[in-house]
């Protein structure tokens, strides 16, 4: 049952995608609204699924790696579809949703079974430390896709290169916006994240910090968030080379999420 | 009766000799008159605007008037007549009359197709007609030019191209600042297109506007127009951090913004991005600020190829305007032509002798039992006439000479009797002075 919601959860999100790029090629404001309908259709349905596994399993599903990227994508979506409705930019979708799309696969393609809990993770910790952690990876996704926008915009800007593409993408203020609302929202989530992990493991593993990969790379993580936030509230540092900087916090955050995960073994690995 | 053109603009000399050469409309009637005291000027007009100083006269002597009218430039601002003289265009015959046509019509404009040049020459010529120092041929000279640019602005698109260069800027400063609405546009020096897309700034909803210029009085005026705030030219770089969008016309001989003055302003602007549009030959802003992080700098000619891209055939559209002042010129030409003394009496004889001869014959074929020398005594009689009549015009017609006066009796002359001369000149009302 949770499967198969799930499996209806990929195939929602794959027609989404397909209408979020057909959206680059043409302008039509019904293709957006489909896009748009489409997407929420399919959040709607995934939250079905997590609900399912939810009832099914006994636990927050946030647990293995298909629950992991099943949620990871889940929040994408979600925070997406709060941008996309506040700032009017459906044009975002043509680059987040391919994106939430290839997680949903990953999570479609790891075992999906489920197991029973493990001991370690039975706690109420587990509620704030993972869903402030998730919220915080959704917001620097966003963040992640929107600079990399910032950087196609100001290149066609500066090199007066001004064709279609560019007539669609949206205004570098506009991706400034929401690019520093999603640090200001992902940073304390981050922050919060790292703090009660490190109050659960001194309750679970007996130590504050124990250099744990994910810990390291988490940290690491963090440092890159702080130093761009810090240089936004000081000097305005904004522009191109924070965008270069928010997409290395981005791939940081999606190498502590799941490269360590995958290739090094530490006190997080539970898939 | 020639046309003759004598100026200089954008095209041939820069800011610093234009402004030299200026002549002011709060007193326009002295060099108007002392150009109609020049030996052999019958009419004149002064056209003076930032970009072009141009005097349209009419005189018998080509050569002679081109001459004197370059000579009362330099003498009249007090300018040695070498520094002057490489900067001076003139043209006679039908390449006056293209000039004249092609500058009202926008195509010799710095941004082709800008709107304002037709009202300046309408002002231009308002001071001569209230002077009466423009004539008949002037006059007509003058209205043809503007019927010719009405007919370029209504069937080709030259004129849209202006606004869609403000236009495009419009587009480029949304894509970068999202919406315009409390952004500050700040004008350094002036020119007509920075003029313009200031305007189109402000009604796109941008809120303040900063005005700079070396002559401070010329700031101030500029700024009381947009009601906004004038800046003198030495604080340009203590206020260019409050300005998101900056235009640049100056006449500087090298560029006023570089890439290291703007680095601090960009500081002081906590990084936020800064447009910059620079429509000044040679350029003001250092084409290298662009790589400046939040610098976004577009040149005249980046936004002429925005445009063109949008406007296919403009290359087509300009063709299709000279083709309408080639055509314009034809008529015209023939019109001038026409206003000549010695070919206007051979035509009114002809006429009259046309008439006679017609009248003459008709007679002899309806009288029946004529004596034998009726038709040599009806001949003897109606050339007598027809002398006599003629006469006193004649006199007149050449002792009159070379002036305002004759043309109006010639063009009176061919439109009474309907002289043709020249064949083929198009019938259009006397437009005497207004």
């Amino acid at each position: 049952m949770t499967q198969i919601s799930f499996y209806l959860t990929l195939a929602l999100y794959g027609v989404a995608t397909l209408l979020y790029l057909a959206c680059l090629l043409k302008t039509t404001p019904c293709l957006a609204t489909a896009a748009q309908r489409v997407l929420v259709g399919g959040f709607l349905m995934h939250c079905l699924a997590v609900i399912h596994r939810f009832i099914a399993a006994g636990y927050l599903p946030i647990t293995n790696m298909h629950e992991s990227l099943s949620f990871f994508a889940l929040t994408i979506v979600g925070v997406y579809l709060f941008f996309e409705s506040r700032y009017k930019v459906g044009i975002l979708g043509s680059f987040i949703v391919p994106f939430a799309l290839l997680i949903s696969i990953g999570a479609g393609i790891v075992p999906m079974e489920i197991k029973p809990l493990n001991p370690a993770l039975r706690s109420a910790w587990i509620y704030s430390h993972t869903i402030m952690a998730f919220g915080a990876y959704a917001f620097f996704t966003i963040s992640g896709g929107v600079a990399t926008i910032y950087l196609i915009q100001s290149h066609f800007l500066k090199k007066k290169q001004l064709g279609p593409l560019f007539v669609k993408l949206p205004s570098l203020d506009i991706l400034d916006d929401i690019g520093y609302r999603c640090l200001a929202f992902g940073f304390p989530m981050l922050t919060i994240a790292i703090i009660t992990g490190a109050i659960w493991a001194s309750r679970a593993w007996g130590s504050y910090w124990s250099w744990d990969p994910k810990e390291t790379w988490s940290l690491i993580t963090w440092f890159i968030y702080a130093a761009l936030l810090h240089g936004r509230l000081t000097t305005g540092w904004r522009g191109r080379r924070a965008a270069i900087l928010t997409i290395c916090g981005f791939l940081f955050m999606l190498f502590t999420f799941i490269g360590v995960n995958l290739w090094i073994p530490g006190l997080h690995s539970y898939t | 009766m020639n046309i003759i053109v004598i100026g200089l603009s954008h095209k041939t000399a820069s800011v610093d000799i234009r402004e030299k050469v200026a002549f002011s409309p709060n007193s326009i009637e002295k060099p108007l008159r002392d150009l109609l005291s020049l030996d052999g000027i019958v009419e004149g007009i002064i056209v003076s605007t930032c970009n072009r100083v141009e005097i349209y006269a009419t005189t018998h002597d080509i050569a002679g008037g081109i001459a004197r009218i370059r000579r009362f430039l330099a003498d009249y601002h007090h300018l040695s007549y070498d520094l002057l003289e490489p900067h001076l265009y003139s043209f006679h015959g039908e390449d006056a009359i293209r000039h004249v046509f092609r500058v009202a019509s926008s195509l010799d404009s710095m941004v082709v197709g800008e709107p304002q040049i037709l009202g300046q020459i309408k002002t231009s010529y308002g001071y001569a007609a209230e002077y009466k120092t423009s004539g008949i041929i002037l006059n007509r000279f003058l209205h043809k030019a503007f019927s010719v640019a009405k007919r370029v602005r209504t069937e080709t698109k030259i004129a849209s191209s202006a606004v869609s260069v403000s236009f495009a800027a419009v587009e480029l400063a949304k894509k970068i600042f999202g919406n315009l609405n409390d952004k500050t546009v700040m004008l350094i020096g002036a020119g007509e297109m920075c003029e313009l897309a200031a305007r189109h700034f402000l009604n796109n909803g941008a809120k303040n506007v900063l005005v700079t210029n070396r002559t401070f009085e010329k700031a101030e005026r500029l700024a009381g127009e947009f009601n906004g705030e004038a800046i003198p030219f030495e604080d340009l770089f203590l206020n260019l951090h409050k300005a998101d969008i900056v235009l640049t016309s100056t006449g500087a001989p090298h560029a006023i913004i570089t890439p290291d003055s703007l680095e601090e302003v960009i500081r002081r602007r906590r990084m936020r991005p800064v447009f910059l549009i620079d429509i000044a030959v040679p350029r003001d802003i250092d084409p290298a600020v662009n790589e400046l992080d939040a610098v976004y700098l577009y040149d005249m000619d980046d936004l002429q190829q925005v445009v063109a891209a949008n406007l296919e055939g403009r290359k087509q559209e300009a063709d299709k305007a000279e083709a309408i002042i080639a055509e314009e010129i034809g008529q015209f030409y023939k019109w001038v032509a026409t206003l000549e003394v010695r070919p206007t009496i051979v035509a009114l004889r002809n006429r009259f002798d046309e008439l006679r001869r017609a009248e003459v014959e008709r007679t002899i074929s309806n009288w029946k039992d004529a004596p034998p020398d009726t038709e040599k005594r009806l001949e003897a009689l109606t050339s007598a006439f027809m002398n006599k009549l003629l006469h006193h015009p004649s006199i007149v017609l050449k002792k009159s000479g070379q002036g305002n006066r004759t043309d109006l009796y010639l063009d009176a002359l061919r439109v009474l009797f309907e002289l043709e001369l020249d064949n083929g000149v198009e019938e259009e009302s006397l437009e005497l002075e207004e």
